[in-house]
């Protein structure tokens, strides 16, 4: 049910955040449109956490406009219903159990499914009644995700969910995740740093490196957009004024590149590839790692 | 009722191993006509793909002319793929495994095997335009 007139569950226009003399985000433009599971993909300190926060109403801008369900975040009751944040830190009592957590929500909450909550345990066989902190790590990031939709939230924000997460946790968090955004009106955001945790689930990325957006778009329409020339080690100046060049891997007898398509390209000295999800993004962030210039790299994907 | 087995790593789009893999049923005899599919929900929890994925997939199948929705009933299948009938697949399937038994014992690999179809291949539809 995807259309690309779908109304923007996340806006930001030229967003900032500056701590002191740091830059943690810089001119930050995206759109998320409703509907959408989006993967936030960037090296650790690209500035992820930093735009989770500020799009939850949990930290304030220094620069720019954000609108998260149509207003700007804000720490208030009637802002907070319609949003889960799940940070990286999961937030859990560790002595208390899981239908103690459940309580708790139903007290703090306008609208709460408990019994949502209670059958995806039981269904996950995870113990209501046992203190939180003796369940393993996949439990626990179940319990909370469960919780998390338990009030039944429009716009889903997870910080790094399953970077702890063993592969078969990782599997079934993500699944559970799939299946609360097949019942419709659910916009998901959650970061990795790590794009094969989230090369399934999601149909749109936004990619962050050194506090900036470098890619923001339907993952289809991205990969529609890239192409990958293979052909002899030749001047590419030609191929440059026409597209733009992402990245570019020269051997002595082989040029490599990676380029974002301004209608068909037409030197029969190369040959054209469709480009992969993971050789877009390891592109994108090599050509960060590396500096201002990208013709410089030695490889697809820097040191990724 | 039929699982998916999904690759995130082919480079086959996902929505597209869906689609192979129904019609690859209906070729198998493994579904047919009335047959339902699993829901959205129930692919998306046992394989943690995005379900507009699934919904793409299933679209596809449903212009192809294969399957049709039933409002608050799930997905159903209406025909089948234009082909040999159900059974073929499997009958063949049988004789290619007696050959690839056969091929491996006279030392060839996997690679030479595929090298071999290609070859065979190339050649019938050489034969066939000329």
């Amino acid at each position: 049910m995807m259309a690309s007139s779908d109304p923007a569950v996340i806006q930001t226009r030229a967003l900032s955040k500056r701590y002191r003399t740091v830059a943690a985000l810089t001119d930050c433009t995206i759109t998320v449109p409703e509907g959408r599971i989006s993967a936030l993909i960037g090296p650790n300190g690209a500035g992820k956490t930093t735009l989770l926060r500020l799009l939850a109403g949990l930290a304030r801008p220094t620069g720019g406009d954000i609108a998260v369900l149509g207003t700007a975040p804000r720490p208030d009751p009637a802002f907070l219903a319609g949003i889960g944040f799940l940070a990286q830190e999961i937030p859990l009592y560790r002595r208390m159990s899981a239908a103690d957590h459940i309580r708790i929500g139903a007290h703090l909450n306008a609208r709460w499914d408990g019994t949502s909550v209670r059958q995806r345990l039981e269904g996950l066989g995870i113990p209501l009644g046992q203190a939180v902190g003796t369940l393993s790590g996949g439990q626990r990031a179940q319990l909370a995700l469960a919780l998390t939709l338990a009030k039944r939230p429009r716009l889903l924000l997870l910080d790094e969910p399953v970077a702890a997460l063993d592969p078969l946790a990782r599997r079934q968090f993500l699944a559970h995740l799939a299946e609360a955004a097949a019942g419709g009106g659910l916009t998901v955001l959650l970061s990795s740093h790590l794009l094969s945790d989230l090369e399934r689930i999601c149909d749109h990325l936004v990619l962050l490196a050194g506090s900036r957006v470098q890619l923001c778009g339907d993952v289809d329409a991205l990969l529609a957009e890239h192409q990958i020339l293979v052909g002899p080690r030749k001047d590419t100046t030609a191929i440059e004024r026409d597209h733009t060049l992402v990245h570019a891997v020269r051997t002595p007898r082989q040029t490599t590149l990676l380029i974002r398509r301004n209608g068909p390209v037409i030197d029969p000295a190369f040959e054209t590839a469709d480009v992969s999800l993971e050789e877009l993004v390891l592109g994108y962030m090599g050509q960060h790692a590396d500096g201002p210039s990208p013709a410089h790299l030695s490889a697809i994907g820097g040191d990724q | 009722m039929i699982s998916f087995r999904l690759d995130g790593r082919s480079v086959v789009p996902t929505y597209l191993q869906i689609v192979q893999q129904v019609r690859q049923a209906l070729r198998m005899g493994v579904l047919d006509v009335g047959d339902k599919l699993p829901t959205v929900r129930e692919v998306v929890a046992a394989t943690a793909v995005n379900p507009n994925t699934v919904l793409k997939a299933y679209r596809e199948l449903e212009r192809d002319g294969l399957v049709e929705p039933r409002a608050g009933h799930g997905t159903f299948v209406v025909g089948r793929p234009s082909g040999p009938p159900p059974g073929t697949h499997s009958r063949l399937a049988r004789s290619l495994a007696q050959w690839v038994r056969s091929a491996r014992e006279a030392g060839l690999d996997d690679e030479s095997i595929e090298s071999l179809l290609r070859i065979t291949l190339r050649a019938a539809a050489e034969e066939e335009t000329a």
